[in-house]
């Protein structure tokens, strides 16, 4: 079985964003990056099911020069390949853009599965997976916290506002990751060591033939409004600050 | 010239969700801002009624498509049929709700219609004519202003966020005649939750707990003032990660960001991630022994106390007002 991981790598969920003083975008220089933590259930379901089944799990990333760490990291973890797309023209690439060069890259390759993060942890866009998928004119699942697979199709478990919904789709199909999923691996030291030596293409949009040009644009980016200092309730035991607390949330906030 | 700010309403087992009359309402808005009108898309079986009920929100025309092939809803059929529609009536705007369902449908439409989308909305605005979109990056560590260059300017609206107003309209009907592919994909099975709770993400008050509740069966008393406030109970990544609380209720992050009325935290220290899922809320109280935690700089009440101590009295205070 062909297994397809699309990755992405994003500042890590204890950093902190600055945004820049012109509002172009983030201060990137601190930053730790990570892989998607979404994604990293899309590549160990990619793998539990490579083990179970046999087959290729490929990784495809699109990103500047550093996001081949965390194609590395997924090659670590047991994948076997990797496709790195990566042009400057692309570094402001909106969620239609990314998924037609990922699109374009998997068109090329062998795929009965295709994972993805449910949503990236920076942009928190949400919407990769579902345009790929129409992009290869395929069914998409996306929320998944369960996947079932059964040699033609799959069925997977995706939660909904107060429900959760069973559903079975025929193969190639997008699926996007949701927490619940797995638990990814850590990479071994060994899985380094190996991942090293395995193959990765790079390419850019013109090997790609797609266009760069977004849809929707980030025109401003801005710090989060500021809150007033808040009040800290006082009392002298328990009860009263309970009662002096409901009473402010009562009269003051007015939400209860 | 594309006109027309549509709302893709939600509806579920044939009642409309709440997030569709909040669509409704910031279409209405945008509409009076540019002079133009609000159409609803309403798709789903045996769904005609309920035009009336969006009517009164402020919609002008409702294109309804009832089609048993539109129900339960499949990402396949409702693309297919939502695309048609804002593309034969070239349409200005789209908004859709940032639900689950939202979220996946209004992908697949822009991806269908070659258009720009921006998700998760927390304000939107007609600026030079042209639709503005903010909303939180990052969690909401940072905002982003989303322009578009393409028409439909496409966005999905945060629950919760945009209040929905009776503003009573026409509603006009236009049956919508939809051939629909026969969808790859098939529900098999719907598995309700009883507990009558209602999820996170449109919550109005959460009560929320963190490494400090200590143990999953201590959850029970943020339950009973759950239960007082009509709120739901949610949970920091550390007591989700703990087994404690099942993974659909962590707010932060990597779990649901939201922004009820009221967030109480309970037992939660703060950490950046948690934070940027919960900083939004109308109105923010920290509970917690520790009077340095960080979460209290984001808190409009803090309590610094032993929230064993705490709840149980802040409970029966609030039965007692609101009683």
């Amino acid at each position: 079985m062909n297994i397809i991981a699309c990755v992405k790598q994003v500042p890590d969920t204890e950093a902190q964003i600055k945004v820049k003083a012109d509002g172009s975008g983030i201060e990137d220089g601190q930053i730790k990056w990570v892989m998607n933590p979404y994604d990293e259930y899309g590549v160990e379901e990619a793998l539990k099911l490579k083990e179970k089944n046999g087959g290729d799990v490929t990784i495809i990333s699109l990103g500047p020069a550093r996001a081949m760490e965390t194609i590395r990291t997924a090659l670590a973890m047991g994948a076997d390949k990797g496709v790195h797309i990566s042009d400057p023209a692309l570094d402001n690439a909106d969620a239609f853009v990314t998924a037609s060069a990922l699109a374009a890259a998997i068109k090329g390759l062998p795929h009965d599965i295709i994972f993805c993060g449910q949503r990236a942890i920076d942009d928190d866009s949400g919407q990769v997976g579902a345009m790929l998928a129409e992009a290869l004119g395929l069914p998409q699942l996306t929320l998944v916290t369960k996947l079932d697979f059964a040699g033609s199709s799959v069925k997977v478990i995706r939660p909904i506002e107060g429900a959760q919904l069973s559903i079975e789709t025929s193969l190639p199909c997008v699926v996007t990751a949701q927490k619940g999923l797995n638990e990814p691996r850590y990479a071994s030291l060994p899985g380094i060591m190996k991942a090293k030596k395995k193959p990765v293409d790079v390419k850019n949009a013109a090997a790609l033939g797609i266009a760069t040009d977004v849809k929707a644009k980030v025109a401003k980016v801005i710090p989060p409004p500021a809150r007033a200092a808040g009040k800290i309730i006082c009392g002298d035991d328990a009860a009263q600050k309970a009662a002096e607390l409901a009473r402010c949330l009562r009269e003051e906030a007015k939400v209860i | 010239m594309a006109k027309g700010v549509f709302v893709i309403a939600e509806q579920r087992d044939g009642a409309l969700r709440k997030v569709s009359f909040e669509l409704a309402s910031a279409a209405r808005k945008l509409a009076d801002q540019s002079g133009d009108e609000v159409c609803a898309i309403l798709l789903g079986s045996g769904i005609e009624g309920l035009a009336t009920e969006l009517a009164k929100f402020g919609v002008d025309k409702i294109f309804v498509g009832d089609n048993a092939a539109l129900e339960p809803y499949v990402t396949e059929a409702h693309a297919q049929v939502t695309a048609k529609i804002l593309k034969d009536n070239d349409a200005a705007i789209a908004l859709f709700g940032a639900s689950v369902q939202g979220k996946d449908l209004s992908a697949r439409v822009a991806a269908k219609l070659a258009g720009g989308l921006a998700t998760d909305c927390t304000d939107v605005k007609i600026d030079g004519g042209k639709l503005i979109c903010t909303r939180p990056m990052y969690a909401g560590k940072c905002f982003g202003e989303v322009a578009f260059n393409t028409t439909p300017a496409m966005a999905s609206l945060r629950p919760n966020v945009f209040a929905a107003v009776e503003n009573a309209k026409a509603g006009a009907v236009t049956k919508v005649d939809v051939a629909v592919d026969a969808p790859k994909s098939k529900v098999l099975e719907v598995q309700k939750d009883t507990s009558g709770k209602v999820d996170l993400t449109e919550a109005n008050i959460i009560v929320s707990g963190g490494r400090g509740m200590k143990g999953p069966d201590e959850y029970k008393i943020l339950e009973e003032l759950a239960d007082v406030l009509k709120g739901t109970v949610g949970a920091s990544r550390a007591a989700v990660d703990a087994g404690w609380r099942p993974q659909k209720d962590q707010v932060g992050q990597t779990g649901k960001v939201v922004s009820p009325n009221l967030y109480i935290a309970c037992g939660i220290s703060g950490a950046i991630q948690h934070l940027a899922g919960m900083s939004s809320s109308k109105c923010i109280v920290a509970i917690n022994k520790d009077a340095e935690a960080p979460i209290f700089t984001k808190a409009d009440f803090g309590v610094v106390d032993d929230l064993f101590k705490v709840i149980p009295e802040l409970t029966s205070a609030c039965k007692k007002l609101m009683a």
